[in-house]
């Protein structure tokens, strides 16, 4: 199985100039994701746009690096861990709101003060929710990629692999 | 009369998915129709010079509903756009799932069931 | 024992079977009887708590926003009672499953999909607001899509990818009329827009959306035209699979939806109602007689569905309080008989590895549970008189009657003998025919799968009884009816 698998790798690779620029794009990128994620319940942006961009920051180590490099960054297992965390963690949320005070689901229970609109700390539970989302989201994109970019045609072996499960849910952002 | 373009997208999205052979210009045009239907929505929710949605720091209730379009459409579309990634991913992985064993891309050739 | 408030389940009911879902991904992903333990206790929990929502009704204001604002779920006796049948059939599906699946690889990808399946069918009946509703029936629709898919051989791929294009075609009408009518009023709220509509009246736009809602459920429900996915998807899905399929997600995806649309949110009139009416008497005859000629055991009885669910429309299309009776009696018992007649077709398969007509015969020895309750299944779905089938059949025909729709009433007697020939033909192939050589030795039903298929036949059984209440107010189903002509309440 790895054996293929190195054999493959060797090929996708892409030049120096590519990893060069990959190398330094990364980080931004990623950067710009996580500020998406964190200030999405103040400007346009929230759980879903702000996951996708961090996904984008793997598939692009992905694309440019060969496959081994992406996964050796974000694994299959721990990506679909994550997925499933992600949206325990916003239904949990959830729950909380129950729990906590006049017993709504999703109450948003942590109180702001008006004074605090328009920063990033106003949103109360939001940006915990957009956080989970943002995790989850990310995680599902990347493990989708992966997980297609790892069939191989005409018959050759493919790697343990099962339908992608799509659990798809609502975006709040 | 711009909702018409909206319909004619949806149509050609239609026409692509009854004429094709193949698996993977069929999910094309699904593509294609859901997003006319997201455009329409976004018309619906479009008003001339408006502003965006976003309540700056000082701004009033009022003004922002005078001046915005409406959001909620775009968070319907953004969620449609959500779900249709989903139905995306498993459409693309079945038809290689298809092409694994039937051999062909084309749905005339994958013909099992009957009756 | 303290006091249950019933407002604070109505979110429960989606959140509980998501949460699992995601904690078998997450704990149970080598632990296959870890899986199944979470999805059975899941169900029992469902199942308990919409016995207790029994004879409520409410709105829940999801995070405590006011209507217009915030995302409402709604509670009320139609809601209950296929919460109910969604519950009780999935608890019967799963402790089927625990045995049945025993042959599949990835079996807590299995339980995880279903759980999935089973929130998306919960959102359905309980969202109280267009989109949500949309939303829901896709988490609904993906799940049943990557299950039909779930063996990976060539017909299942072959059936899901053509359900999945079907599908989302039937999605994409949906959201367009979504779109249409959310321009139209203005608002996405159920009850708010059937205000809306009966101040304003129907207008073009608003009848256009009536239009594609009733094309897209109308697939959603494969009634006849749109039915061309069912007879693959269903019977290409492991037994389990089917039995959900055919037995609750058409309903509850489709006839619940088209109903509740039509009489709560629409109100429709005179035409829409008799083109209800044809779709039904359509889908009921040729599903029917499409039916008689099958020989794979699992096909004939998607056929079957598609009549059964012609007659369900067919009731709704009266738009009388009788022929709505009939209709939703129906819809509750042909989610107990026909569940349990996948459910027997899989057991079959399971024992003998074949679901073609022609190579079985003689099981009623080797396989007696399945012979009886599938005995007790076929009395019910043909229309034999203690069993429910005949009361809901008989109350729509008497339903058409009272409406003066003489050549309907007949149709639906003579599609009734047509649906006895076609169970007379599977009881007598596969239980009664001479049992060939190569079924000499079969194991018998896993005790689970008996147990699963004893539960649904007793379904059955009650279902029967609830005529007692009246022929005009049967249990349950009674105040469900009421629920649909009085309107949608609050907003």
């Amino acid at each position: 199985m790895s054996g293929s698998r190195k054999l493959r790798d060797r090929g996708t690779g892409m030049g120096m100039t590519v990893k060069t620029v990959t190398r330094w794009l990364k980080g931004p990128i990623l950067l710009f994701g996580i500020y998406l994620v964190l200030y999405g319940h103040v400007t346009p942006g929230g759980g879903f746009g702000g996951g996708v961009v961090i996904a984008s920051a793997f598939i692009l180590i992905t694309l440019t690096s060969g496959e081994l490099a992406g996964l050796s960054i974000f694994s299959k297992g721990a990506a679909s861990r994550l997925d499933s965390v992600g949206l325990l963690i916003f239904l949990i949320l959830g729950w909380l709101g129950t729990w906590w005070a006049s017993g709504y689901f999703f109450e948003n229970f942590i109180s702001t003060s008006e004074t605090a609109y328009h920063s990033v700390l106003s949103g109360g539970t939001m940006p915990i929710g957009n956080l989970a989302l943002g995790l989850k989201v990310a995680s599902a994109l990347f493990l989708v990629f992966t997980v297609l970019s790892a069939f191989q045609i005409a018959g050759r072996a493919i790697d343990g692999l099962t339908d992608p499960e799509e659990q798809q849910r609502e975006d709040k952002s | 009369m711009i909702y018409s373009l909206c319909l004619l997208l949806i149509l050609v999205g239609l026409y692509g998915v009854v004429v094709s052979r193949e698996t993977l210009k069929i999910v094309i045009s699904i593509l294609i129709m859901n997003h006319g239907v997201h455009l329409l929505l976004l018309l619906i929710g479009y008003r001339e010079a408006g502003n965006p949605p976003i309540v700056d720091p000082g701004a009033s209730i009022a003004s922002f509903a005078n001046g915005a379009v409406d959001p909620l459409p775009q968070a319907m579309v953004l969620t449609s756009i959500v779900i249709g990634l989903g139905v995306l991913a498993l459409m693309v992985a079945l038809c290689v799932r298809l092409y694994e064993r039937y051999g062909t891309f084309d749905i005339t050739e994958i013909r099992r069931l009957r009756g | 024992m303290m006091a249950i408030n019933v407002q604070t389940l109505i979110p429960l009911f989606v959140a509980i079977p998501l949460g699992m879902s995601l904690l078998v991904q997450l704990v149970a992903r080598r632990r296959h009887a870890v899986a199944e333990t979470l999805t059975i206790i899941t169900l029992l929990a469902l199942t308990l708590m919409s016995g207790l929502s029994v004879g409520q009704s409410g709105i829940y204001h999801l995070g405590g926003w006011p209507t217009p604002v915030g995302i409402d779920m709604r509670l009320d006796a139609l809601a209950t009672l296929l919460l109910l049948v969604v519950s009780v059939v999935g608890l019967a599906v799963s402790l089927y499953s625990v045995d049945y699946m025993r042959r599949f690889t990835a079996r807590s990808h299995f339980y995880s999909l279903f759980l999935l399946m089973v929130t998306g069918m919960n959102g359905v009946i309980l969202a109280g607001d267009l989109f949500n509703l949309y939303v829901f029936l896709e988490v609904a629709a993906i799940a049943s899509y990557s299950l039909v898919a779930f063996g990976c051989a060539h017909e299942e791929l072959e059936a899901s990818f053509k359900y999945i294009v079907l599908g989302s075609l039937s999605s994409a009408l949906i959201l367009t009329g979504v779109a249409l009518v959310y321009g139209m009023t203005g608002t996405l709220n159920l009850a708010h827009i059937a205000s809306r509509i009966a101040e304003t009246g129907m207008s073009m736009p608003l009848l256009l959306a009536f239009g594609l809602f009733i094309c897209g459920f109308a697939f959603k429900a494969a009634l006849v035209p749109f039915h061309a996915w069912l007879p693959d998807a269903h019977p290409s899905a492991p037994a389990p699979v089917s039995a959900m399929l055919s037995g609750v997600l058409i309903k509850a995806l489709g006839v619940y939806v088209l109903a509740r649309l039509a009489f709560n949110v629409f109100g429709i009139g005179a035409n829409e109602l008799s083109l209800l009416r044809w779709l039904g008497l359509l889908s009921m005859v040729a599903g029917g007689l499409l039916a008689v000629g099958q020989k794979d055991i699992k096909r004939l009885f998607a056929y079957s569905s598609i009549s059964q669910v012609g007659f369900m429309v067919l009731g709704l299309g009266l738009g009388t309080p009788l022929g709505l009776i009939g209709g939703l009696y129906h819809l509750v018992n042909h989610a107990m008989f026909k569940p349990l007649l996948f459910l027997n077709a899989g057991a079959i398969e399971y024992a003998t590895g074949s679901r073609d007509l022609r190579q079985l015969g003689g099981l009623n020895r080797q396989l007696p549970v399945t012979a009886a309750t599938s005995m007790i299944g076929s009395m019910s779905i043909a229309g034999i008189p203690p069993f429910n089938g005949f009361w809901s059949k008989l109350i729509i025909v008497l339903a058409c009657i009272e409406s003066g729709f003489y050549g309907f009433a007949t149709a639906a007697v003579l599609v009734s003998i047509v649906t006895l020939a076609y169970q007379l033909k599977v009881q007598r192939m596969a239980f009664f025919a001479a049992l060939p050589e190569a079924l000499k030795d079969l194991q018998r039903e896993p005790p689970m799968m008996a147990l699963a298929m004893i539960l649904l036949a007793v379904g059955c059984i009650v279902l029967s009884f609830a005529i007692l209440t009246g022929l005009r107010d049967p249990w349950l189903i009674g105040a469900a009816q009421q629920a649909l002509t009085a309107g949608i309440f609050g907003g």
